[in-house]
Formats: C-alpha cells, structure tokens, sequence
C-alpha cells in the first residue's frame, strides 16, 4: 500500500469505529442526534486525524488551530473523534447526558478541545470570523474551522458572518458545510430554498469548492487546497448522507434525532461491523 | 387519594385546541421555523397547508413575519422553542411585537429545562425575565391541560401581544372542567394556613403532591397556579398573604426576575412581610441531566418542596415569633390549646 493508501483506509476505518461509538453512546443515552452526527463524522475524523494542528497535551496552544462545531446537535461525533485523540478519557462517552456529567447534549467548553459553547444554531461562524481576525490581527497561522448544518444556513446570522469574513479576507477561515440536503421536518429545499447555493457563497465573497463529504479521499483532497484562494475565506460545501452507514437511516428525516430501538440498534451494528470486517481484512492482505 | 391523574403533554392540547379553531376560524395563521414537529403541529399542517408558514431555522425572521400577518388582522401563533424564541428574536418582539403593538401570539415551547440534557443552550430560564421587562406584552404559562386549552382559546381572540410558555413532558391533571379561568386571573387550588405555594407551570402538580405531604404531618399548606405573569394578580396574591402566614414561590426559571422576585416585590411595596422563599434555579452552571433529574437536584420535587416548606417554618419561629399550630404544640408543650 502506498502512504497515502494506508492513511486513506485507517480513516476509512476509524470512521467504521467512530459510526459504532456514536450509536452506542446514542443507545446508551436514549437520546441523541444520529442523522446528523453519521453525517458529519466522516469529516471530523479527516480534521482532527489529518488536518488540525491540535494537541490533546496543550489543548490551549495560542498557535493550534480552531475548530467549532456550529451545529451543536450532531455532539456526539464531536465527543467520539475528541475522545479517540485523547482530549478526554474513551470511556467517558458513557456518561453523555447523563445526570452531572460534563458531557451535555452540545459542545461544551467544559469538555477539553472544545472550543466554543455552540447548539443555537447560526452562532459558530461569526465566532470562527473573530477568532480569524484575531490570527490576522496578532500575526498568528492558525487556521479556524467551522462546520455548518445545511438547514442552519437559513439563519441570517450566518450570512451577516460570511460577509464580514470576506470583507475581512480571511483566508485562514475555512466554512464547511454539512450538504446532507435534510432538517428536522424534511429536505431542506421544501423547508426553505437554499439553492442555488454555490451561487450565494460565491456572492457573498468566499471561493466554494463542493465534494463528496463521506469521501474520505476527496476531504483528504480537498483540505489539501486550503485557502483556495489567497485573501479569500474557504468554503467547503460538502455534500454528505444523513444517517450515512446505516442503511434505514439514511436520507431519513425522521432520524435527526431518534434513537434506535433495540432491534434497529444490532442491525445498525451488524451493518456496520461488516464493514468493518471488509475493512480489516483488507488490511491483512 | 391524594394522588393527581396524569394527562398529556401541554403542548398537544395547544394543537388540538388551534386545529379545532382553525376549522372555524379563517383567520388563525401558524408560523413555525423547521420546529413544527416538536410544536405537534405537523398536523395542523396537513389538515391547514394554507394555515401555516413555515420561515426554516430563522427565528428572528419567524417574529418578524408573525408582527406583519398579524397586522392585517391574522389571528397568528407564532411557535418556537423558547430558549430561541424570546432569546435570538428578543429585539423583534420587543420592537415589532410589543412596541409595534402587533397582537402576535408568541408561543415558547418547551421551555423551561425541558430539553434536560441539550444543555444551556437550550434551557429557556431567562423568558420571563426578559419578556417582563419589556412592555406590552402579556406572560402566561399554563400548568395543566385544562389552563392550557383554556389559555389558547382565549388567546385567539386576544388583542393583545401575548407569550404562552409551554413545555414537552405529560402534565398532571389540577383542575376540574368548571374551574373559572381567566388569564390575569390566578387560581388558588388548595388552601392553607400554614404555608402556601405560589407555582406556576410545570411546577404546580409537585407544589400541590408537597401540600398533601404536608398536610399529612399536620401542616396545612395552600397552593395557587399562578399562571399569568403578565397581567398580574395582585388581588389573589394579597388574599393569599393575608390567609397564610408563609409563602413560598415555584418555577421553572431563574429565581431573578420571574415570579419569584416579582412577588416579593409586590409583597414588599404592599408592607406584606411574610416568610418567604424563592425555589427555581439558582444562578449557576445547570446541572446536567433529564428536566425530571434537574427538578430534582434544585428540589422541585414533592419531598424537596415539603422540606423547603418545614425549613422556612422552623427559621421562621425564630425570626418571626410565631409558628404553625402544631410545630408550636411541640415547640412550646406548656401552649394553650383549644
Ligand atoms: C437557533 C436554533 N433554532 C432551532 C434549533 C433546533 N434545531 C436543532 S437541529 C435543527 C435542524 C438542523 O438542521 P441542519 O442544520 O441541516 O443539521 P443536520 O441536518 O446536519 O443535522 C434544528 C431546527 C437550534 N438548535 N437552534
Ligand atoms: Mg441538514
């Protein structure tokens, strides 16, 4: 296997495993976002094991790079991906939102690595701008990161933010976006247009690049290229499967924030750990 | 006996009632942003597609579009989760709403620590503060299924800007079908001579489970649903100082700037010195856990309550010279009694 063929199937399985923990921290909860959280996993298992310059030892290095978790719901990746790189003990996902843990329901800046208290959607990216501007302003690299739900676009706020990031030319800003074309009462297009989409980034002064967001490849790809433009924020719009993995779940509203009964649970896994075995075998080989 | 029957969840009457008066009513108009499932109003949009206005994950815009229908005459309901409702949009219902006088009916649900675990975010503890202090509009939180049906239907024809706060969980049921309700009119459920309870909301069914408790070790203890805010009751308030030697508030809400302290301050202005007590949430980080589990551990629990309840009445002997009957038979075994 060349380098980057191994890096490409460790993440791919590491999401297999990160997919398994987010179910069962969800099922041992009885509560949980899975939609969105299988949705966007695939993409903070690239940032954090490949592009974020973090470090669970000096997790308030002014120079490391900033992530925020702008849609706060989808938590439980978050907690699963910190976890796994050491920013909290791995068996602490157990207690997520259970009574007196630290691990609530949305980011927390309780929990190490966390960067920004974050659930009331549209909030992250004009914190992301601040905190660019602050990299700009003190001459630091750091980079900030952020990822938006699809349906949290329809916050004004987000908009107000992208126009200040590229009046500001916040090319260490990079916007991504959790395409997964669903919300909570259904696509996001029925709910409230969005598209065209690319058009309106673009517009609004950020240079757009769209990719297959459970690709991990093509994130690995794509993060490569940033800042796509110099003087310019990034926008990823990264077009993804809610529920992705599990097939009942996928592309199914109803599962933004439902937690499976036992039954769906073991196929869930089942389905997962197949994968998983197709994986490791061809790891073996 | 001194059990209370469970009913539904408050905010599914709300669409019951709506879907009912909508049939009649060619003027009732709904707006939701992406939050009609947990509102129970997918429903109300099937039967109504016409009825209902659905503005995406935009609560600023949802206030703002809400004050506009409602300016034509538009009977409108306006639903979001609290927390967002009276946080993200406060200036639009302070300008467009309240000062605009634009008769919208704001409706904040699952309030309170209803999302439990979701976590500050997503606790509303700050709406009836806000919205208090802001003039021209009316503040009622509804406690059982009976108040809720009641509030809404009058709320339809209310021509006045209006918040109607509700949560998520199934409520006890307190009142029987012929109790008066009018809002700005507070109920008083039980009497008692002791100590009473002035509860609003999700919190009056534990207040009333503690008076039984009470009562049960000789305490005769009242309780009030204090439902309206905003216009508020002071008539009932002084009729229950002047019944009960003890008072104590509950809600579910930061202890400032809700009922609580309101009612202090009414009873203070008035000269009405009670012992009193303000059980809510104390300004702190929340603790982490279900809205059951946090009720719990800030004790707005029937025990919890009982205990506040015995607590107040034993410091206040010492600082108030006087007790309730039987305490002071123990107290003082030489008391005359009658
Ligand atoms: C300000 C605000 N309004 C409403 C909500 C409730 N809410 C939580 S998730 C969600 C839908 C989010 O959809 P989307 O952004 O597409 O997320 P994803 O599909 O990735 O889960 C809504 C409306 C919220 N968290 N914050
Ligand atoms: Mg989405």
């Amino acid at each position: 296997m060349s380098e980057l063929s191994s890096l490409i199937h460790d993440l791919e399985l590491k999401s297999v495993r990160y997919r398994k923990s987010i179910l069962s921290m969800i099922k041992h909860a009885n509560s949980g976002h899975t939609g969105g959280s299988l949705s966007c996993i695939d993409i903070l298992n690239v940032l954090y094991n490949h592009v974020l310059n973090v470090d669970p030892n000096s997790p308030s290095d002014p120079d490391r790079d900033r992530y925020i978790h702008s849609k706060g719901h989808s938590v439980e990746a978050l907690y699963v991906v910190l976890a796994d790189r050491g920013f909290l003990p791995a068996e602490e996902i157990y207690t997520f939102e259970q009574y007196g843990s630290r691990l609530i329901g949305h980011p927390t800046r309780k929990v190490p690595g966390i960067e920004q208290n974050t659930g009331a959607l549209g909030h992250g990216l004009s914190v992301a701008v601040g905190m660019a501007l602050a990299a700009k302003k003190d001459q630091r690299n750091y980079r900030v990161f952020t990822l938006l739900g699809d349906g949290e676009l329809t916050e004004g706020s987000v908009w107000e933010a992208c126009m200040s990031a590229s009046h500001y030319q916040l090319d260490n800003l990079v916007v991504i976006v959790d395409r997964n074309g669903l919300q909570i009462t259904g696509p996001t297009e029925e709910v409230m247009r969005l598209e065209p989409l690319e058009e309106k980034f673009r517009a609004f002064g950020l240079a757009v690049r769209s990719v297959d967001g459970n690709s991990i490849p093509q994130l690995l790809q794509v993060f490569e290229q940033i800042p796509f433009e110099k003087g310019k924020p990034s926008l990823i719009l990264a077009f993804t499967v809610k529920g992705k993995g599990v097939s009942f779940m996928e592309s199914n509203a109803l599962w933004h924030h439902r937690v499976p009964n036992d039954q769906e649970y073991e196929q869930a896994v089942e389905e997962l750990e197949q994968v998983e075995t197709q994986l490791s075998g061809t790891r073996l080989r | 006996m001194n059990t209370l029957e469970l009913g539904k969840p408050n905010q599914d009457v709300v669409a019951e009632i709506l879907s009912r008066v909508a049939r009649q009513d060619p003027d009732i108009v709904v707006v939701t942003g992406d939050s009609r499932g947990s509102a129970k109003m997918t429903g109300f949009g099937k039967e109504f597609p016409d009825k209902l206005v659905e503005v995406g994950i935009a609560e600023q815009n949802l206030v703002g579009i809400a004050a506009g229908l409602a300016s034509t005459g538009k009977k409108v309901f306006a639903f979001s989760p609290a927390c967002f409702l009276t946080a993200r949009s406060l200036e639009q219902i302070k300008n467009d709403v309240a000062y605009s006088d634009q008769p919208v009916r704001l409706v904040g649900i699952s309030a309170g620590v209803s999302y439990g675990a979701l976590g500050g975010t997503h606790h509303s503890l700050h709406d009836l503060a806000a919205l208090q202090a802001i003039n021209n509009i009316d503040i009622v939180v509804p406690a059982d299924n009976f108040e809720t049906a009641q509030a809404i239907l009058q709320a339809v024809d209310y021509g006045r800007p209006i918040y109607l706060r509700f949560g998520k969980r199934p409520v006890y049921h307190l009142h029987g079908p012929s109790t008066p309700f009018k809002i700005g009119n507070a109920i008083p459920i039980r009497e008692g001579r002791d100590v009473t309870f002035i509860a609003m909301g999700e919190t009056v069914a534990p207040a009333v489970l503690a008076s039984y408790l009470l009562e049960e070790n000789g305490i005769s203890c009242g309780v009030v649903s204090f439902h309206t805010l905003r216009p508020f009751d002071k008539g009932t308030l002084f009729e229950v100082a002047a019944s009960s030697r003890a008072l104590i508030t509950v809600e579910e809400h930061s202890v400032y700037g809700g009922l609580g302290s309101t009612v202090a301050a009414i009873l203070m202005e008035a000269g009405l010195f009670r012992p009193f007590k303000r059980v809510g949430i104390p300004d702190e980080y929340i603790v982490t856990g279900s809205q059951e589990e946090i009720f719990n551990h800030y004790g707005i629990t029937p025990g919890g309550l009982a205990q506040t309840a015995l607590a107040l009445l034993e410091a206040s002997h010492q600082t108030f010279l006087y007790v309730p009957e039987r305490l002071d038979e123990q107290l003082r075994p030489d008391a005359p009694s009658d």
